[in-house]
């Protein structure tokens, strides 16, 4: 319930008054799990922004996918990031190995849940991709029927940059790609959707806005 | 509604509105009937869209004064957040921008205060003073003059030049004994609308030599020309049932209305050029960004208003 207060009345008004959002291919956004997005990763604002594509009798299914080592730095902060926004934690530095680190979200997955992932691990340089972590690839190697839809924000990080807290409105454009599907191995399917990535990322520099004046 | 009676000629001016984009989704209704290989997509948004406008326009004049400015304030925030998407920024003005869009709140408090005054200083002064300064406490001196100097001139088009319309509605009434306090606002934004529209008319019709082909190649001299004169005849018509013009201010406030629409709407054309985009967003579908459909505005707001404050008030 608080939490679908929160997405209602702060998230929702945020990013679609305050920020601003036009998303190409909406379509390609699942209607139900089990799914994963993976997006680039510039601000705190992009799992929220995400989240905020989705209509409200979804977001109780919708769950993004955080580092423990950060969000669990402080109780309220621990509470905030579980209870109210949502997350599913996970270990960025596993000590033993990946399996065991991934099985929060396999069980997400099984329950029928749309997981959010940023595969690169941190948030980088505003628009600038970074190389993608491998988990993803474990991940959907251990449920292959799970859809993966690759998401490309713009002008996120110029709102929240790492480092500032302070919130500047600008307009942001989302790109959804087409869903992929695993391929039977880890780097075709990485590759795939960096390649995926990459070409979402070069309609976002040269954005079509032609009507005329 | 609150302040006093809604005025007969306001009444007959939205009545006038109404029926226009009545008309305007009935013939392209029919037009989709009848042509049925046409396209007619664009049309058909556009027209959506200037019911849309029509319906935030009312919103903003007909209720009090404190929706007014929120709602005049509102578009101004979103025709600065399109301006600063659209240009290049400095990461290292994050905080200076926050800055920036503070101004906007406190333009339009001194438009809901009536505070004239400050209205009228705060942007090109204050603002214009504070904004350097705080760049430099951050420090970055790579492009100094460039984000300073587009950071200014958006805020000068998109909040002091828009907020004159806001300035209108708190004008004194009784000057205006015609159109009430909203007169001159609804004449203002009819007639720099349809002078948008009868340009377009004008120039569709029988417009050859082009007036200004690297800015903006659809504009011709026809166009230029027959939109003045229509907006000159079209000012003469609702002068006075909307505001306190004579005959003969109302013929040049015509003609500043039509010139200036011009110039406002190439000078828009002019930013998008320079920055590599054909349209400055996707805010309202089938019409481009809020900035496009405040172009004509930004210049023909301040141009009209003090032209009649410096006659009338």
């Amino acid at each position: 319930m608080l939490r679908l207060l929160f997405y209602a009345l702060v998230v929702k008004p945020l990013v679609l008054i305050v920020l601003g959002i036009h998303v190409r291919n909406r379509s390609f956004l699942p209607n139900s799990g089990p799914a994963v997005i993976v997006a680039n990763h510039n601000s705190h604002l992009d799992a929220l922004a995400l989240m905020s594509l989705f209509p409200l009798r979804i977001i109780p299914k919708v769950h993004p996918v955080a580092a423990s080592d950060y969000f669990f730095k402080n109780k309220f902060l621990k509470w905030f990031a579980l209870n109210v926004v949502g997350i599913i934690p996970i270990d960025r530095k596993p000590a033993q190995t990946n399996r065991n680190a991934l099985s929060p979200l396999t069980e997400a997955l099984d329950q029928g849940s749309i997981i959010i992932l940023f595969p690169e691990g941190t948030r980088g340089q505003p628009e600038k991709m970074s190389k993608l972590k491998n988990g993803l690839g474990h991940l959907i190697c251990e449920r292959p029927i799970v859809p993966v839809i690759p998401v490309f924000f713009y002008g996120l990080g110029k709102s929240l940059p790492k480092g500032e807290c302070i919130l500047i409105p600008f307009f942001i454009d989302a790109f959804v790609g087409v869903p992929l599907h695993w391929e039977g191995s880890r780097q075709v399917f990485m590759q795939k959707l960096t390649e995926r990535m990459t070409e979402l990322q070069n309609k976002a520099s040269t954005t079509d806005r032609i009507i005329d004046d | 509604m609150s302040r006093q009676a809604l005025p007969f000629s306001v009444q007959i001016a939205f009545f006038v509105i109404g029926a226009l984009l009545c008309l305007a989704s009935l013939t392209s209704i029919g037009l989709v009937k009848s042509k049925p290989g046409h396209d007619y997509s664009e049309l058909r948004q556009r027209i959506r869209t200037w019911w849309l406008i029509a319906g935030v326009f009312a919103a903003a004049v007909l209720f009090n004064r404190t929706v007014s400015v929120a709602v005049l304030g509102f578009v101004s925030f979103l025709a600065f957040k399109e301006y600063l998407s659209l240009i290049p920024t400095r990461r290292a003005d994050h905080r200076v921008l926050f800055w920036a869009y503070l101004s906007i709140p406190f333009q339009y408090y001194w438009v809901w205060m009536g505070w004239y005054g400050l209205f009228i200083i705060f942007i090109p002064v204050y603002v214009f003073l504070l904004l350097p300064m705080r760049m430099i406490l951050i420090g970055e001196t790579q492009g100094f003059l460039r984000a300073i100097g587009t950071l200014h001139w958006g805020l000068m088009i998109t909040v002091f030049s828009l907020s004159h319309m806001a300035y209108m509605l708190v004008l004194p009434a009784e000057t205006n004994p015609a159109g009430g306090s909203m007169g001159l606002l609804i004449f203002l934004v009819v007639l720099t609308e349809m002078n948008d529209v009868a340009q377009y008319l004008w120039g569709k019709t029988f417009g050859r030599r082009k007036i200004s082909p690297k800015v903006s190649p659809n504009k011709t001299v026809a166009g230029f020309l027959g939109g003045i004169a229509t907006t000159i005849l079209l000012a003469i018509l609702a002068a006075p049932h909307l505001t306190p013009l004579s005959f003969n201010a109302s013929l040049a406030a015509g003609a500043l209305i039509g010139i200036g629409g011009f110039v406002g709407d190439v000078t828009i054309s002019a930013l998008k050029r320079d920055l590599g985009v054909k349209d400055s967003g996707s805010l309202l579908p089938g019409h481009g960004g809020i900035l496009d459909r405040l172009d004509s505005l930004t210049y023909t707001a301040p141009l009209f208003f003090h032209f009649v404050y410096y006659l009338y008030y």
